[in-house]
């Protein structure tokens, strides 16, 4: 038996939102696979649990007319990470998301409970960061959005009011279209296993100033002429870069200086590296927990910008077509 | 707080009044006697309580039995078939001698029954992956390997 008093499934996002309103001593659960494991530890026990579980719309992956990702938060990470958007648009997502525990955890977990339970250490955290992801929050007074940069206030607190629930999380199309990138969980286990630290790097790759008269040319010419040298680093800057960490601070964060200092440099520069391994140490804060010290976890947020960023590059210059 | 609902068990439509509180591995194994849902961890993290909710593989004990209203659940109990045959995973846990005390097993049976149901076949390392929410104290794994292979894996080459 779990320790609680009242429990509500909700019909609605409404529903929900009115059950959060009267009981103060009142809880969101999505998935439980936070909440009741908390539950289980003695923690927030006697009060009501106001289930989303069942809500239909709160669950699916679709893509508006513009190009907006709209994910629902009550979208398993098996689903998400198996959903064809997800797949094509952002793949990096889906792959950091089949990282968490296992496959029965992966079948109930929610991408919602991932964020608005304030992890630093959650999978899917590095990822949205650079995504520059906004989450649309309801409560009892309408809806507000939230970038996902703005949202963690410490280790489990978000801006997130009580009543407030998480109904879409939104990925613009200048966020993703154009981009590569790649997720990396560092872990002592391959899996059931939180993360010691979370990478991710995405890059975009553009024309070198060079060849940037023939791209401003006309359409079709620069299809043409990206086909000829798009595998071909000498003629790609990294036109955007964005870097975000899990675990290398009390809260998920994104690396802006160094992205900064990376963007327009030649993809061919092999100081790229040595530069993101350098200077992301300067906008880390990581702590020392049983997991690893804070000096390993230094060690790991340098080492895993470096390798991150090598594959995100790999897979932009591995694809001609890109543009 | 009682309230009633209705949901499939291995087959059968069970109408069952259950407190609010309790979770689907309490309700499984203490109101309908399933007792091939084992607890262990009670928290996730070891997989033998792990049951099919509508063909999906979950943690028993990290899902509350509320929300198992409307649905269909499937546990080892409910492989047998009419004849009393066993299943052709079970059949190859027993060949394999994929079991040593059991406790594990339910569970494990109950990932493959799912894996079956995708209709696809996987490798030995995509095994691995598909089995990481199990713990094992007894076997080390490889048995349980060899008898998820035999049933879920690529057909072998005769060697020569
Ligand atoms: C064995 C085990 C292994 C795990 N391994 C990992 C791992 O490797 N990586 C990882 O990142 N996590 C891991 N987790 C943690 C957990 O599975 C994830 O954080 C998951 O995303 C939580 O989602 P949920 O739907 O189950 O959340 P719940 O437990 O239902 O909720 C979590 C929090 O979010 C709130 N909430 C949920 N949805 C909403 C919403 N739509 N609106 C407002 N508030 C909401 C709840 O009130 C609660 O505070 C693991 C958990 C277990 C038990
Ligand atoms: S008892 Fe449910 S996972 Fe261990
Ligand atoms: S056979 Fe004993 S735990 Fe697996």
């Amino acid at each position: 038996m779990y320790d609680i008093e009242h429990y509500v499934e909700a019909v609605s996002v409404e529903d929900a939102i009115e059950h959060l309103k009267a009981d103060p001593d009142a809880t969101v659960i999505s998935g439980g696979t936070d909440v009741l494991v908390r539950l289980r530890s003695g923690k927030g026990v006697g009060g009501t649990l106001v289930s989303i579980h069942e809500i239909p719309e709160l669950h699916g992956v679709d893509r508006l007319l513009n190009g907006t990702l709209v994910i629902g938060p009550a979208t398993c990470f098996t689903d998400l990470a198996k959903d064809p958007l997800i797949r094509s648009c952002v793949p990096y997502l889906g792959e950091a998301v089949e990282t968490v525990g296992g496959p029965q955890i992966r079948n109930m977990g929610t991408i919602g409970g991932n964020l608005c339970n304030g992890a630093t250490s959650a999978d899917s955290a590095a990822v949205m960061q650079t995504l520059n992801t906004r989450l649309v929050l309801q409560g009892p007074d309408g809806s507000r959005e939230v970038p996902v940069t703005e949202f963690y206030l410490g280790p489990g607190k978000t801006v997130r009011k009580r009543e407030e629930i998480l109904t879409a999380i939104l990925i613009e199309p200048q966020d993703y279209v154009g981009f590569t990138g790649c997720y990396i969980k560092y872990g002592k286990r391959r899996a059931m296993e939180i993360a010691t630290l979370g990478c991710c790097v995405r890059v975009k790759l553009g024309a070198a100033p060079a060849d940037e008269a023939a791209e401003n040319g006309g359409g079709q010419e620069t299809a043409a002429q990206d086909m000829q040298s798009g595998g071909n680093p000498e003629s790609r800057v990294i036109s955007d870069i964005r870097i975000g960490y899990g675990v290398a601070a009390p809260t998920p964060i994104r690396c802006y200086k160094t992205e900064n200092l990376l963007r327009g440099r030649s993809a061919a520069d092999p100081s790229v590296y040595e530069l993101i391994g350098e200077h992301v140490l300067e906008e880390v804060q990581p702590r020392s927990s049983w997991r690893a010290s804070k000096e390993f976890r230094l060690q790991l947020i340098s080492e895993l910008a470096r390798r991150a960023l090598r594959e995100a590059m790999l897979s932009s210059l591995g694809n001609n077509l890109f543009a | 707080m009682l309230q009633i609902i209705n949901m499939y068990v291995n087959g059968r439509r069970e109408e069952l009044a259950v407190d609010i509180r309790e979770s689907l591995l309490e309700t499984l194994r203490e109101k309908l006697n399933l007792t091939s849902v084992k607890k262990g961890c009670g928290v996730g993290e070891c997989g033998a309580c792990t049951v099919l909710v509508d063909g999906v593989a979950v943690d028993a004990c990290l899902y509350l039995t509320m929300w198992a209203d409307g649905k269909h659940i499937l546990t080892t109990e409910g492989l047998k078939t009419p004849t009393g045959e066993l299943n052709p995973i079970q059949q190859a846990f027993v060949d394999e001698a994929a079991v040593q005390c059991g406790f594990c097993t339910p569970g494990l049976i109950m990932t493959a029954v799912e894996l079956m149901g995708k209709g696809r076949r996987y490798t030995r390392e995509e095994l691995r992956k598909e089995i990481a929410g199990h713990l094992c104290r007894c076997t080390g794994y490889e048995n349980i390997l060899n008898a998820l292979e035999k049933v879920l894996g690529y057909p072998k080459e005769k060697e020569g």
